[in-house]
């Protein structure tokens, strides 16, 4: 449709805003996966952004102790690689005081003030060598500067998922958010097609109603719901706060979306199909489940996503009605945990977000089409 | 694991029974009230009957947990707002009136009002521009799939991702947040952005704006797809340039859907909890009213009245939305 | 016998009355179509024979029982929807076999009724596709193979043309046409708003207006015959030429004056009491002719001249009151000059004339 502004020369400045405005969206969430991926405390002593180039750091050697010298042409002569047996790098300068720890460039030889020499080889090989035998059992100490490649790691990951709880939350988010999604379905679906295509006195209202619904806060029924919920765990000598709990409030806030965009999809559909399927013979209840259903499977994936993804993400449900045992903690509310005890210790916090945002990430990733047309059709919902 | 089974188990079952509800109801009102062999008048009388009965059959689960969970919890706040702490002695308007006077609610309302218009307006404006520039180029459903994606991340996990964004360090040591170490890249001094009053409450909306702007997007994107060619390449032959064709032409065209966008994010904005919460958690004169009600449900063993006072001033605040959405609805199904 | 029989047939939707007492029997093995502007109530009617509409008064008996109350699926009825409303998530071979299965035929006779309407309807190598994987053509057989399974005792049609292109048109119609005949036990009722195919297709026709009906009858008898100004406007395309008219002489025959002064003799007796009476006076296009001489019914300037090939319509103006010009069809091309008079004539015979209420008074 801007076939005609295509020439324009203001196409440039277009190509340019957007994907400074790109840049902007996408770089939080760059950070805090590059970060998660760093070493502790690379992550607590630069910025992320420069991990992905080569960073110098001065680091200390120290050698096996000096009594293990070998006898050498030259005397006797310490040597191995300071990077270890496996290990790689580049060394671009080194030292043998604390105080000037390049004092010497890679390669080069340097005089010890105990009368040997020491070479370190940019590869990490060194050489030290003395001019009688060395005694003592202590090593000697290499001081040197090297330019590490960017390094990776999975160990945040691999902590937070031992250590901080993250694996048994992730078990809880899903426990909470597939009843969650599943059971609001096809309670939404019968009542969308009766307030769709059947006549009864009060269909107006109630779809008014369910769109009133839609946008009551949530808030609203906490307190009420937290009351009601102690009262039949004291009566019944259960607990209050159960997952049965939590899958039916998350049922009953989705329920008033999910009524409305089925709905609305099923009243879209063609009467005249509903109509030949009655000349047919077929009842309100075969109609609903051989053509309604399957005919409004695109519907029902854009609401289960939806519900999916805010069941999951959700933070104030679970806590209020899942509580705050350690061993109830959805990935949420682990997280909020996290910033308040491990609020300095950013490899945690980090490897902990991106296992939080990674499945609703795929989820939106995989399934985005499901997810506009759920939008574009429910977006009275307030979210 | 043991209770990610249970939960799988639950799904069948959950599934299985309302299947069984709603097929058992059928066939039994179909037993009680058969007209498929039933000869004349009779089977006349049934059939009407039948399907008198059978639209309540299909909405009675739904009706039924949306009275629990939702309906009743409306009358029962009212109901509590007059009570005290446990929610048994009456104690008339003192919850209005302590709310009146609270200091902490006075200044939940201002950072509420402040959201409010900051919020949906910045999402808006964002969303709607970048719609519009998306559309031009080639690569714009990556772009806006890009922008999108916050969406999909929950409020928690982008508060952690904002929080290392605004890290902050004293001065003198190296930067590990975006924005410090880009302040002080310009010479600037690095700050503890979200301790300092009213621009902590800033830097925390846009945490909001980030995750709003892609919705807005989304369905911006849609209307201004829908719009007529025709009316654009009438302009465009009337002698408009590219913005007199943006905010002439098309911007009053989805005047509707921005609207929509715009009250939809305020509804949300309304109920923002979590940012708070795990970014401040109020301090710094950040509190707002959801985050206040929360505080108030646990705070000094719960104060189900003060609390439930706090939830009908979001209620009453989310009313005229909800009448303007019903209007809306109505008119579209007349 | 599965005639249909409406007595007084009534719909309303609230206060307001759409369908006004409707009369009408439909025999048995018949061809009836109900034609009728766009809402004359002519669809609504055919969906209350159907039973997707209630039926707010009167009775409605098919084959002699009445079905007022009866579900649509007890009434013996198959229908044909407009858009066809196929199930989209069901193959052809599912398509026409889902009402059978609902009333839990056994699956051998299924199988053999499904296949043996595909063989009529040349279906049999579509039988796995799903509908939109077909033609409209294609589509609009798989519908009325649908309806053929279910044996109806009364086919119903809802303007099953409409969504097809011309030529498509022509040959569905014809087809339905031979259905018709293979199938002389089946009630056919068809509701169009093209008298085409309501001239074709149909033994009776039924002319609704208004939610009344204004004429039944046989297709030729409607064009030569039309009851009333509304059938002869309907019927016929151009449509009739209509001229205010005063009737100046009564008898054997009958003398009216035009608006313009003509004075015309129409053969057709009438009453003395109707002397002076204001009337309307029909001729239709394809009736008139060139006159030759002073004999003529016409005289007036030539407006436009559209000469299609097989015939060439002239349009005269200003001889009626609302401007509505005077159209002449004549066989052939002939050439005429814009802005010149022309004369034009008709026989007698082929002339109408209808009272002040519209009514036509009968030869």
């Amino acid at each position: 449709m801007f076939s005609s502004l295509r020439q324009s020369p203001l196409l440039f400045l277009t190509h340019l805003s957007v994907l400074v405005l790109v840049i902007v969206w996408t770089i939080p969430t760059a950070g805090l996966l590059i970060s998660s991926l760093r070493q502790p405390d690379q992550i607590a002593t630069s910025g992320w952004w420069t991990a992905l180039s080569a960073s110098e750091q001065n680091n200390t050697f120290t050698t096996p102790p000096a009594d293990t010298a070998s006898q050498a042409e030259d005397g006797f002569a310490l040597s191995g690689n300071v990077f270890g047996k496996d290990g790689s790098g580049s060394v671009s300068a080194f030292g043998s005081s604390f105080m000037k720890p390049r004092a010497f460039d890679a390669g080069e030889t340097a005089k010890l003030r105990s009368g040997g020499t020491l070479t370190v080889a940019q590869n990490g090989d060194y050489r030290m060598t003395f001019d009688k035998k060395p005694e003592g059992g202590r090593g000697e100490r290499i001081f040197y500067t090297s330019v590490e490649p960017p390094a990776f790691t999975l160990r945040n990951y691999q902590e937070v998922l031992r250590a901080e709880g993250i694996g048994q939350s992730f078990i809880n988010s899903l426990t909470v958010a597939i009843p969650s999604t599943a059971i609001p379905i096809l309670i939404a679906a019968y009542a969308a097609y009766a307030l769709a295509w059947m006549r009864f006195p009060g269909r107006l209202l109630l779809v008014a109603v369910v769109v009133g619904l839609l946008v009551v806060p949530l808030q609203m029924s906490l307190i009420p719901l937290l009351r009601l919920y102690n009262g039949i765990g004291g009566f019944f000598g259960v607990p209050a706060q159960t997952y049965v709990g939590v899958w039916l409030a998350h049922t009953a806030f989705g329920l008033p979306l999910a009524i409305y965009l089925l709905r609305n999809y099923i009243a879209g559909l063609p009467r005249e199909i509903m109509e030949s399927a009655r000349v047919d013979g077929a009842s309100d209840f075969d109609i609903f489940r051989k053509i309604i259903l399957p005919l409004s499977f695109p519907a029902l994936a854009s609401f289960a996503i939806f519900q999916f993804l805010w069941t999951w993400n959700d933070l104030l449900v679970a806590l209020v009605f899942l509580g705050t045992g350690n061993d109830k903690l959805v990935l949420t509310a682990r997280l909020v945990n996290l910033l308040g005890s491990r609020g300095n210790n950013w490899e945690i916090l980090t490897a902990s977000a991106f296992i939080t945002i990674i499945v609703p990430l795929i989820v939106f990733f995989a399934l985005q089409r499901f997810l506009v047309r759920g939008l574009l059709a429910g977006s009275v919902k307030g979210g | 694991m043991g209770h990610l089974v249970y939960a799988l188990v639950t799904v069948v079952i959950g599934l299985a029974g309302a299947a069984i509800y709603f097929y058992a109801s059928n066939l039994l009102l179909d037993r009680a009230l058969p007209y498929r062999d039933a000869e004349g008048a009779r089977a006349s009388r049934n059939l009407r009957r039948a399907n008198a009965i059978r639209p309540w059959l299909f909405m009675l689960p739904a009706i039924v947990i949306l009275s629990v969970y939702l309906v009743y919890p409306v009358l029962e706040s009212i109901w509590l707002s007059f009570h005290g702490k446990a929610g048994i002695d009456f104690v008339g308007l003192s919850n209005y009136h302590w709310m009146l006077v609270d200091p902490e609610f006075r200044e939940s309302i201002v950072n509420n009002l402040l959201w409010l218009l900051i919020v949906p307006a910045l999402s808006t404006f964002f969303g709607l521009v970048i719609a519009a520039l998306a559309d031009r180029i080639w690569w714009g459903n990556i772009a806006k799939s890009l922008i999108f994606m916050p969406m999909a991340i929950s409020f928690v996990g982008a508060s952690v991702i904002w929080k290392f964004i605004y890290d902050f360090r004293p001065a003198g040591s190296e930067q590990i947040g975006l924005l410090n170490a880009v302040v002080v890249f310009f010479g600037g001094n690095p700050h503890a952005w979200i301790t300092i009053p009213f621009w902590n409450s800033v830097f925390l909306m846009v945490i909001l704006v980030w995750i709003q702007t892609g919705f807005a997007m989304v369905i911006l994107s849609a209307a201004l797809r829908s719009i007529p060619d025709e009316t654009i390449e009438a302009a465009v032959i009337d002698g408009a340039n590219g913005l007199q064709i943006f905010f002439k032409i098309m911007v009053p065209q989805i005047w509707g859907t921005i609207a929509v966008v715009w009250t939809t994010i305020t509804i949300l904005v309304l109920k923002v909890f979590d940012i708070v919460l795990a970014m401040t958690n109020g301090q710094w004169d950040t509190q707002v009213l959801a985050n206040l009600m929360f505080e108030w449900m646990f705070r000094g063993g719960g104060d189900f009245g003060r609390g439930a006072v706090i939830a009908l001033v979001i209620m009453v605040l989310v009313v005229p939305i909800m009448i303007w959405n019903i209007h809306n609805a109505r008119q579209e199904l007349r | 016998m599965t005639g249909v029989m409406l007595k007084d047939i009534r719909k309303a939707y609230g206060a307001v009355e759409v369908i006004h007492g409707i009369d009408l029997e439909i025999r048995h093995g018949e061809f009836v179509v109900f034609v009728g502007p766009s809402g004359c109530g002519k669809s609504t009617l055919l969906r209350m024979i159907a039973g997707l509409e209630d039926i707010s008064g009167g009775t409605m008996t098919i084959g002699g029982e009445v079905v007022n109350q009866v579900p649509p699926s007890k009434r013996g009825i198959a229908m044909v929807f407009q858009s066809y409303a196929l199930y989209p998530h069901m193959s052809v071979y599912e398509n026409m076999a889902f009402g059978m299965r609902i009333a839990r035929r056994p699956k051998a006779e299924i199988d053999a009724r499904v296949r043996e309407a595909g063989e009529i309807l040349q279906l049999t190598p579509f039988l796995d596709r799903l509908p939109k994987a077909l033609s409209g053509g294609q589509r609009q057989r798989v519908a009325i193979g649908r309806a053929i399974c279910r044996n109806p005792k009364v086919f119903l049609f809802d303007e099953p043309l409409s969504n097809l292109d011309a030529a498509l048109r022509v040959a569905t119609r014809i087809e339905i046409a031979k259905l018709a005949e293979t199938m002389p036990e089946t009630t056919m009722i068809y509701v169009t708003h093209d008298q085409i195919e309501a001239m074709t297709l149909a033994d009776r026709i039924v002319v609704l207006s208004g939610g009344t009906i204004e004429q039944v009858g046989a297709p030729l008898e409607l064009y030569e015959r039309p009851a009333n100004l509304f059938v002869a406007r309907f019927i016929g395309s151009p449509a009739m030429n209509i001229l205010p008219a005063t009737i100046e002489e009564t008898g054997a025959t009958t003398t009216v004056t035009l608006a313009g002064g003509k004075a015309v003799t129409l053969d057709l007796a009438s009453d003395a009491a109707r002397k002076g009476e204001a009337a309307s006076f029909g001729v239709r296009p394809e009736d008139l002719r060139p006159a030759e001489g002073e004999d003529f019914l016409f005289e007036g300037k030539v407006s436009i001249v559209e000469t299609l090939g097989e015939v060439t319509l002239v349009y005269i103006e200003g001889l009626t009151a609302d401007d509505e010009p005077i159209i002449v069809k004549l066989a052939g091309t002939r050439s005429y000059e814009r802005g010149k008079t022309a004369r034009f004539t008709a026989e007698p015979k082929a002339l109408h004339l209808f009272d002040a209420d519209g009514q036509t008074l009968r030869r």
